[in-house]
């Protein structure tokens, strides 16, 4: 099992890290978004439910915005744009 | 989708409905089994709660830590309140069976090894419960291998004899020469850290102690000692520092340009600890459900005892002929209020028995807790009540998923599971019965643990930093 942090264009990047439980999704999140300029995009896959709630309120506090929330296919997707 | 939540529902009614079956299958079988009934249904309660506000102390300091999100943090401290104060209700009427623990500095080392391994499993144990209703297998690892199979093994082998000290075993051997504890059950290294060390050790609640009670003779005792001295003057005090710490700066920024102008003033403040507090409505309204829950389940139990003139199940396993499986005391694991980890280590040595390992050669099964079969285990039953409630609401919600883990997390898994189990025997408990329940009943030496969980828990996440920071370095290197 690995995760995946990919850049998919100018400024959008994407990680996936379903497979994985509390804390990683959060942690890698949050990694991600520390290594993207102001204003990028980030497209966050997963598959915890659990780390959702705590990402929404990360991303509130840091003052990232959070685009869109959608399931696709039991995978929870936040896109993610980095303040 | 329409068909996943059809299913999810179906699935979401059989459980409950196999529940309640087998609650009627047991008053059926004899009256006396209501008592574990109870266990059951308290248990289902908690899963639900616990699932639906994510409601996980490993969280809370490890996502104060590792992200900055004190959701959790907060959501344990107004559970912390509102069960207190519910304590202090139940002990002023005599409705309480609570009992304060050995106080000492074995607590805080236990929870300092819990909290690690809380960080590395991704749940403490009843985190870990409910997240395996939700269907994740890593946390079945580390309550299957780290909390049942491995307490019980800590309990019931030599191999920590390095660790104690010349006068523990003399202690130790002198009691057994006096009688008690039995000769047979002194076998293991935790038999000479129970009657060596840890029956000498005093308890203390606040209610207790001698200069609370002369200045607040009567009922006033429960409420200025054990709650508001114990729980709710500290959980207020660490409320405003992760407020200070954490989402201060932040708050009175964005209100500043909401105002136009500084936000300075002491409003202000009340505004950013109350946006704090409520940032997280579910992982709130859950902390104080789960604070009023914890308080009517004591009193249910202590109804019970009071109804069937008992003070432990074990008594009522006796009359119904079941002998074997009580302790030497005649007892059985029987808190009386919500507990997690003791009943697991019994899982774990019921199983150890069936593979021919004499678990019953030891103080902790041997005299205190005794080794039921797991379906006339009550506390056991709260466990599975928390993983059925759990499942049920991850149903409803449509977030249950069975995910076996892969790589790393089977790692994790079984060494966090296996931190945890060792952590949560030496101060008798774990985030739930040496923390939560201890706190909220006016013995400090919950807060010992709980200091010892979140200095573990940043430990781990210091770890769990180091460990991603080289991952995503490796991503990284492509672009």
């Amino acid at each position: 099992m690995a995760m995946k942090f990919e850049k998919t264009g100018e400024g959008k990047y994407m990680l996936d890290v379903c497979g994985y439980v509390c804390p990683h999704p959060q942690i890698y999140c949050k990694k991600s978004l520390e290594k993207m300029a102001s204003g990028d995009v980030l497209n966050l896959v997963f598959d915890n439910p659990s780390s959702g709630e705590t990402i929404i309120q990360m991303c509130d506090q840091a003052g990232h915005e959070i685009l869109e929330k959608k399931e696709e296919g039991g995978k929870l997707v936040y896109v993610i744009e980095k303040g | 989708m329409e068909n996943k939540e059809k299913r999810n529902t179906m699935w979401a009614f059989l459980i409950t409905g196999a529940l309640a079956l087998i609650s009627l299958l047991y008053y059926q079988a004899n009256p006396y089994y209501i008592y574990l009934v109870v266990y059951i249904w308290f248990g289902f309660t908690y899963g639900m709660m616990l699932q639906y506000g994510r409601f996980c102390f490993a969280s809370a300091s490890r996502d104060l830590f590792a992200a900055g999100v004190p959701r959790m943090a907060v959501g344990i401290l107004v559970a912390l309140m509102f069960f207190s104060l519910i304590q202090a209700t139940l002990a002023s009427t005599n409705m309480s069976t609570f009992h304060p623990a050995p106080f000492g500095i074995h607590t805080l080392i236990a929870g300092l090894i819990f909290g690690v391994g809380m960080v590395l499993s991704g749940g403490c144990a009843s985190g870990s419960l409910y997240k395996i209703g939700e269907g994740n297998m890593t946390s079945f690892l580390a309550a299957f291998f780290g909390l049942c199979i491995g307490q019980a093994v800590f309990v019931d082998v030599k191999w920590f004899n390095f660790l104690m000290p010349q006068k523990w075993v003399d202690t130790a051997a002198a009691k057994v020469a006096s009688g008690f504890p039995p000769a047979a059950q002194m076998t293991s290294s935790f038999d000479t850290y129970l009657a060596g060390y840890i029956w000498d050790q005093p308890t203390v609640r606040m209610s207790d102690a001698k200069a609370i009670q002369d200045a607040m003779p009567g009922n006033l005792k429960y409420f200025i000692g054990d709650s508001l001295l114990t729980a709710l003057i500290p959980a207020v005090l660490l409320l405003i520092v992760i407020y200070v710490a954490y989402t201060r700066k932040g708050f009175l920024k964005k209100r500043a340009k909401q105002k136009g102008g500084a936000a300075t003033g002491f409003s202000d403040e009340i505004a950013g600890i109350w946006n704090m507090i409520t940032a997280s409505q579910r992982t709130t309204i859950m902390g104080v459900l789960i604070g009023i829950v914890a308080g009517l389940h004591i009193l249910v139990m202590k109804g019970m005892q009071l109804r069937f003139g008992i003070d432990n199940f074990g008594r009522l396993l006796t009359k119904m002929g079941h002998a074997s499986d009580v302790s030497t005391s005649g007892t059985v694991f029987d808190p009386g209020y919500w507990y997690i980890t003791s009943q697991e280590g019994q899982f774990g040595a019921w199983i150890l028995e069936k593979f021919g390992w004499n678990m019953r050669d030891n103080i902790f099964f041997g005299v205190n807790n005794g080794l039921p079969e797991p379906w006339r285990n009550p506390a056991l039953w709260m466990s599975f009540g928390i993983i059925f409630g759990a499942m049920v609401m991850a149903r409803l919600s449509n977030e249950y998923k069975f995910k076996l883990p892969k790589g790393e997390l089977i790692v994790w898994g079984l060494l966090g599971g296996l931190l945890m189990g060792f952590g949560s025997r030496p101060a008798l408990g774990c985030n739930i019965g040496a923390f939560f329940i201890r706190v909220a009943g006016g013995d400090p030496s919950g807060w010992l643990y709980g200091a010892g969980m979140v200095g573990g828990a940043f430990i781990g996440v210091k770890f769990f930093n180091w460990w991603t920071e080289r991952k995503m370095a490796k991503e990284m290197e492509s672009f």
